[in-house]
């Protein structure tokens, strides 16, 4: 009962998926079929994902979330293997361009001096995976998957050497982390019976609003213990601010000069009222 | 009680931002200062987004000089015909602020901008307001001694062209010279979201001579115009004034200018401005160790703005 809910969920968040962009459903397809052909003959594990919520509301009370992303591998014939899975869970925010700078002391002064222009760096990105990723899978196919902080492909736009784009990407990526918007747990995967797995995504009251993507991966370990990615399954995810807090921000944006008369209307009021109250006491 | 800010996109604690109010409003109440210049930087400090503290820092800044501009409206101690100047100078200055802040803002500039001219304005006004309070602290020891003299004329503003007659201030000065102050403010208030009622109430003593009775009603007669359109100005380019932030403030501070007010009425007004002129100082040092000892991070993000 419960795996067929969950097939049901995950075929449904494939759809909309395909709704808005179809090329990378179809990639990811394509990419399947072909790391899947040699297996012809023997087919491959599938994933089933469902989340705790597919929409997360920012109200006025919002204080930070936890997204549970959940399912269960279906082996083929049933045969669950003796190995336990490595499964990496994925959740990723919308990517934006963003400037990095590098302060330095000038005449004594730290001031910003140097700065790195990163093409698409996700708003979020937080991973969690069965064991630390390098124990699950080779440099290679992390970077290939972009599975760990140290394997996101942030696209540096300004030419700089390799050791200057590394040294801006470690600072971007410790900022962030301390922001709690980069989030990367080793042991985050918890594996039931070799077939159930769930992982717990904290997210930040900072969290940036927009269209997320949980990607979850099966990785399957080869005969020298590296894996490689055997299924792969996806799931969208909404983050927007919902109520009160959205009908202000969209009169701040849309209708910014009533909404900047508004709030000195607000100040006003409240200064002049104040002033009447202490004059009545007074 | 967390409180999630529609604007800033961060979750606060509401206590604490009408905490941070009520203690600046307190301040300001007691000393008859705006506090603007206490609130960008503690906003700053708890985590706010600079160019959001900026922002709300001046809506705050306009609620809080509306009751006084009022009361000493009532009394007759506003020059009404050089506050008319020195807003029109402030709008002037406001919409020159606005660019230098873009322009600012793309070389990736804006706070150590900003620090620098609140260490040097604070340090040179926290200064001079030390110096003459403890002047008048020693001459009130030995009242023999013979006051000094104020000097109120000014070569170079003299200089100016164009002067006119401002009856209530008693000066006869070019409109220039208060236009330039006003300039000057306004520049100072898009940037840094104060009032700017620390600088342009020496300016408008020793650099205009304008009588001291009605020097700090035209000084919040100008802050109350010219905060409301550095609100008006953020709110339409950068969508950057955050109502619900300016309103925790607000609310703080108009009880914390009540008990301010209250608290000062038992103490002279010479052991006041020498607080005060500690407390300028302070910030001032605090600041300046901020931007010269060895930062914790020395990164830092932008979000591009296309």
């Amino acid at each position: 009962m419960f795996v067929r809910e969950a097939r049901s969920a995950s075929r449904s968040a494939g759809r909309s998926a395909c709704g808005r962009t179809c090329g990378v459903p179809l990639f990811a397809a394509l990419l399947l079929i072909l790391l899947a052909g040699p297996l012809a003959a023997q087919p491959s594990p599938r994933l089933v994902t469902d989340l705790s919520q597919s929409r997360i509301d920012i109200s006025y009370r919002f204080a930070g979330a936890e997204l549970l992303i959940f399912g269960a591998i279906q082996y083929p014939g049933g045969r669950i293997p003796d190995e336990p899975p490595g499964i990496a869970v994925v959740l990723r925010g919308p990517s934006d361009p963003i400037t990095v700078r590098r302060k330095a002391r000038v005449a004594g002064i730290w001031m910003n001096t140097e700065a790195l222009r990163f093409e698409s760096t996700p708003g979020f990105y937080a991973v969690a995976t069965t064991k630390p990723v390098r124990e699950l899978l080779d440099e290679r196919n992390a970077a290939i998957y972009e599975i760990g902080l140290q394997h996101l492909q942030l696209s540096p736009a300004t030419a700089a050497d390799p050791e200057t784009t590394r040294s801006f990407q470690d600072g971007l990526i410790k900022l962030r982390t301390g922001e709690q918007l980069f989030v990367e747990q080793p042991y985050g995967v918890q594996v039931t019976d070799r077939v159930l797995y769930r992982a717990r995504i904290p997210i930040p009251s900072a969290v940036p609003v927009g269209n997320y993507q949980a990607e979850i991966y099966l990785i399957g370990s080869d005969s020298k213990g590296r894996g490689r990615v055997l299924a792969r399954s996806t799931a969208p995810v909404i983050i927007d601010k919902s109520g009160f807090e959205r009908g202000i921000y969209v009169f701040a944006h849309e209708n910014s000069f009533l909404y900047g008369l508004m709030a000195i209307a607000m100040a006003l009021g409240m200064g002049w009222a104040a002033g009447q109250l202490g004059r009545q006491r007074g | 009680m967390d409180l999630y800010l529609p604007i800033a996109e961060m979750s606060v604690n509401a206590l604490v931002i009408i905490a941070l109010g009520g203690l600046v409003g307190f301040l300001s109440g007691m000393f008859g200062v705006g506090g603007g210049f206490l609130t960008t930087p503690l906003l700053i400090f708890y985590g706010i987004p600079p160019a959001i503290a900026v922002a709300s820092a001046a809506t705050q800044v306009t609620g809080s000089s509306v009751s006084g501009a009022l009361t000493y409206l009532r009394r007759d101690q506003v020059d009404l015909k050089m506050g008319a100047v020195l807003v029109a100078g402030g709008l002037f200055g406001s919409v020159v602020g606005s660019f230098l802040f873009r322009w600012l803002k793309s070389l990736g500039q804006v706070d150590v901008t900003i620090a620098i001219i609140y260490v040097l304005f604070l340090g040179g006004v926290g200064g001079l307001m030390l110096k003459e309070a403890i002047g008048a602290l020693r001459q009130q020891r030995n009242p023999d001694g013979q006051p000094r003299r104020v000097r109120r004329h000014n070569a170079l503003i003299a200089a100016l062209p164009m002067k006119m007659r401002f009856p209530r201030s008693g000066v006869y000065v070019s409109p220039l010279a208060p236009f330039l102050v006003g300039a000057g403010v306004g520049v100072l208030t898009v940037i840094m979201g104060v009032g700017g009622g620390f600088i342009m109430v020496p300016a408008m003593l020793y650099l205009l001579g304008m009588s001291a009775g009605v020097v700090v009603g035209t000084s919040l007669f100008q802050i109350v115009f010219v905060t409301a359109v550095a609100t008006l100005l953020h709110a339409t380019q950068s969508q950057t004034v955050d109502i619900l932030l300016a309103l925790l403030l607000l609310l703080g501070g108009v009880v914390g200018a009540q008990l301010g007010a209250r608290a000062a009425q038992g103490l002279p007004p010479e052991r006041l401005r020498l607080f005060l002129a500690i407390l300028v100082l302070a910030v001032a040092v605090r600041l300046a160790i901020g931007l010269t000892w060895t930062p914790r991070e020395l990164f830092s993000i932008q979000l591009a703005v296309s």
